[in-house]
This record gives C-alpha cells, sequence and structure tokens, in this order.
C-alpha cells in the first residue's frame, strides 16, 4: 500500500500529486455538464422504453465514474477506497437483481394480495 | 492530542497538533480516515440501495404508472438541481485542492460557493415540494391517487379520479379547495371537482360523505373475497400472467396483463392518461409518490447534513486550522459532498426523465 511510506518526502510528494489540476477540474466539470445535458436530450428521442433507461443509466454511470475519479480522487487514491465502492454497488446491484427476479415469479399473487389490501383500506 | 510531546515540538512532522498518538505518521492518519469515510460512504450507498430496490421492483410491475406519474415531477426544475449539484460538487472539489495548496482565500470562497449550491437546491427541492403540495401530490393519505385509488373496485369512482390531474399540474386548480388536505372528505372533493371538469358520467356517488366511502369499501372487500384467482402462469412467466374477467369488477379484463404487453402496448413516445392505465396501476399511482417523496427526501436530508458539514469546516478554515499537512475534514466533508451528488446523478434520470 503506498500509504505504508513513512519517509516525510515522500508525504509531501503525495500531497503534490493529490492536488487535481484545476484545468482538470474544470474539464471534468464540463463534461458532467455535456452528459446532463445528453441525459436530458435522449429522452426527446424514442429507442423505446428499454433502450431510453438503459441509455440514461449509461450516461449516469459515466457521470459517476467522472465524479468518483476525479471529484473524490480515487484516480490516485489507494485502491481499497475504490474497491470499497465498487463492492458496495455489486452488493446493492445483487440486491436488486434477485429482488427482481423474485417479484417477476411472484407478480400475480402479489397483485391479487394489493387488490385485497386496496379493498380494506 | 500530543499534550505528552508538547515539549517537541521543533520538527514541523515529529508530533504535528492534529497527529493522534495512534497513528505513525499524518499520512497514515489521514488515509485511515479517508478509508474509514470510503467505508461510511458504502453504507450510505447499501441505504440508498434499499430505495433503489423498491423503485426496481415497483417499476418492473408497474412500468406505466412511472411513464404517468413521472410528468407529475418537472423536469426543468430537476435539470437545474442537477446542474446546481455538479456545480457545488465542482466548487467542493477545487476547494479540496486549495486546502491542499494552502490557498486559504479560495478555500472560503469554494466552501461558501458550495454552500450557497447546497442551499441552491433545497430552495428548489421546497417550490417542488411546495408545487406536490398544492395538487394534492403528497405521501400516502395526503395524494389523490391514494384517496381515490380505494376505489379501485369501484370503476365508476375511479373513472373520475381527475384523470388528467397531472395533465392540469401546471397552476390549472382555481378551485380553491388547498386547505385540509389531510381529510378525506376534502381530497374526496377535489377528484369530484376534476370529475367534474371532465364532464363525464357521474352519478350521486360523488356528493357521499366519507363515512359511506368507507361502506362501500367495506363492501368491496366481500367482494373481492369472491374474486376467482387466477391460475400460476405455466411457465413462471410474467408475460404468462392470464386475463382474469371478473363480472363484479368493471374494467378488471385487463387486470393481469402481462408487464411486457403493457409496455408494449405504450411503446415509444406515448404517455398513458390515468384512465388508459390498468385497475392494478390506477391503484398503485400513488406509490411512485410515495418513493419520489421518500429518495429524493432522504437524499434532502443529506444535502442538508452536507451543508451543516461544509458550515462547520467553513469556520473551521476561517479560523485556519488547515494546512496542506493538514486538510482531512475538508477532503473528508469533500467526500460526502461528492457521493450526495452521486446519487442524485442517479435519481434524477430514474425520477424526472421516464421515457
Amino acid at each position: 500500500m503506498p500509504h505504508q511510506h513513512t519517509h516525510q518526502e515522500t508525504h509531501h510528494e503525495k500531497h503534490a500529486h493529490h492536488a487535481v489540476p484545476l484545468w482538470l477540474l474544470i474539464a471534468v466539470f464540463g463534461i458532467l455538464m455535456v452528459l446532463t445535458l445528453l441525459t436530458w436530450a435522449v429522452t426527446l428521442v424514442d429507442f423505446g422504453y428499454e433502450i431510453n433507461l438503459m441509455v440514461a443509466m449509461a450516461i449516469a454511470l459515466v457521470k459517476a465514474a467522472f465524479v468518483g475519479l476525479y471529484f473524490m480522487h480515487l484516480r490516485w487514491d489507494a485502491p481499497l477506497n475504490g474497491f470499497i465502492l465498487v463492492a458496495s454497488l455489486l452488493f446493492v446491484t445483487l440486491f436488486i437483481t434477485f429482488s427482481l427476479l423474485d417479484t417477476g415469479q411472484t407478480l400475480d399473487r402479489t397483485e391479487a394480495q394489493s387488490i385485497r389490501q386496496s379493498a380494506t383500506q | 492530542m500530543s499534550d505528552a510531546h508538547a515539549h517537541d515540538h521543533s520538527g514541523d512532522h515529529d508530533h504535528p497538533a492534529h497527529l493522534a498518538h495512534h497513528f505513525e505518521t499524518p499520512e497514515q492518519q489521514m488515509e485511515s480516515g479517508k478509508l474509514g469515510m470510503w467505508v461510511f460512504l458504502a453504507t450510505e450507498i447499501l441505504m440508498f440501495g434499499g430505495l433503489f430496490c423498491a423503485y426496481a421492483v415497483y417499476r418492473a410491475n408497474n412500468p406505466d404508472v412511472f411513464l404517468f406519474a413521472h410528468k407529475a415531477l418537472d423536469t426543468t426544475w430537476g435539470a437545474v438541481n442537477t446542474i446546481v449539484l455538479l456545480a457545488s460538487s465542482f466548487t467542493m472539489a477545487w476547494g479540496v485542492r486549495a486546502a491542499q495548496l494552502g490557498q486559504k482565500g479560495i478555500l472560503v470562497t469554494m466552501l461558501s460557493l458550495t454552500l450557497l449550491g447546497g442551499a441552491g437546491f433545497m430552495v428548489i427541492k421546497t417550490i417542488e415540494y411546495s408545487s406536490k403540495w398544492e395538487h394534492d401530490l403528497w405521501v400516502g393519505g395526503l395524494n389523490a391517487f391514494y384517496q381515490d385509488s380505494g376505489t379501485l373496485l369501484n370503476p365508476d369512482e375511479a373513472e373520475h379520479t381527475s384523470q388528467d390531474y397531472i395533465e392540469k399540474k401546471a397552476g390549472h386548480k382555481s378551485d380553491g379547495h388547498g386547505h385540509g388536505h389531510g381529510e378525506k372528505s376534502s381530497a374526496h372533493t377535489a377528484a369530484n371537482d376534476h370529475g367534474a371538469a371532465d364532464a363525464e358520467h357521474h352519478d350521486e356517488e360523488h356528493a357521499e360523505p366519507p363515512t359511506v366511502v368507507a361502506e362501500s369499501a367495506a363492501v368491496s372487500v366481500v367482494e373481492v373475497s369472491t374474486v376467482v384467482r387466477p391460475k400460476p402462469p405455466a411457465a413462471g412467466l410474467v408475460a404468462d400472467l392470464v386475463e382474469n374477467p371478473h363480472p363484479n369488477i368493471e374494467g378488471a379484463q385487463n387486470f393481469y396483463k402481462g408487464v411486457g404487453a403493457v409496455q408494449a402496448a405504450h411503446h415509444g413516445s406515448h404517455y398513458p392518461r390515468f384512465e388508459e392505465l390498468d385497475a392494478i396501476d390506477k391503484d398503485r399511482t400513488h406509490i411512485f409518490f410515495q418513493i419520489y417523496f421518500m429518495m429524493t427526501g432522504l437524499h434532502g436530508i443529506h444535502v442538508l447534513v452536507g451543508m451543516g458539514l461544509i458550515t462547520w469546516i467553513l469556520v473551521k478554515s476561517i479560523n485556519n486550522v488547515f494546512s496542506p499537512a493538514y486538510y482531512t475534514p475538508v477532503d473528508l466533508v469533500g467526500l460526502y459532498w461528492h457521493l450526495v451528488d452521486l446519487i442524485w446523478i442517479f435519481l434524477f434520470p430514474l425520477l424526472y426523465l421516464i421515457h
């Protein structure tokens, strides 16, 4: 791990290295603005319900990657930090995937259930 | 802190005031702090993951509800808020850079701008929320669709349920019943007014007091218990869901319509009107607003917390606490603020931009 270094010189170097150049921050901000515009623009184009959703999520993922890598310094950080982020996202994906598989199987029953519930309200 | 070693402070990196004893170096201390922050952010992602999961399950089961109900949200304000939050993320990142380089003036400016961005976000959110309040589109019983969707088994009422409430969302509600949203009778009246605007067929049920509505609901319970349950789909696939025509329930013929069929029906740019929704979708329309308020509400709370934290480090930076050797709190608050931004990056297209 790079942070195991105890030399004060390394410490100073790391700090200098950590500071993201201003032009890079501005460039990333510009990219994020363009992608925001894009994610709005693609809703005007009809790719179909699923494709539009996937395009929107892909753009959001790219935006998230830029924020994570540059604004949150993950590009220069200890890899463990990025690993924690990716791991949490993987678990959320797992959670949602299995929930969707499950609800797809029991849709008919849950709907009947909801009719009864709404009737009692 | 290093009080026992206060006399040792000849060298600037020997035992700086900000270095806790259980760390070897400031660098190690900072990396540990960052690691801890990332673990915390992971728990935040998992917490929001629950809401995203609720969203995904609900949207997969009721795609038409999303096509219909998301139009109640103001895309322009949502886009403006996205830009505001991204800009505040940018100023935060610049602020961290300034802290690393010891540029106090820029740091204070950037933190102030970030705070301003957070405040702007919350102001816009307030505008959006109050618009929802005015149009009876709040959570639970304060949602017009909730009130009337109890009449799922009563198509007469479901029909006058403000069929294009959402088309009228842009301030058309001039009938002046902005008070007493909590009362069932009030929301019921609201629905009646909208039904009157449609001039569809009306029956005397509209004038019934809430107690009678409750009675009819009780009767419906008996009815629904007699509903013939559909046989489970042979292949266990959603698309195999059988139709369930029931004589007692008007409009229930397409009750068990496969998700794929519904999507195909409304494929593309056609957004369904309320009366075009299946009965089950009408019943669940209000849940869109529950999910919207829970997701944006929890996110809004995070923005408020972030603003509090930024205020805290703003005061500290004005008091010259930070230096290129010690800026960990700025960095960690920055990480938190960027995560709040990240979550909004996903919330915006998922809630506002449904096509």
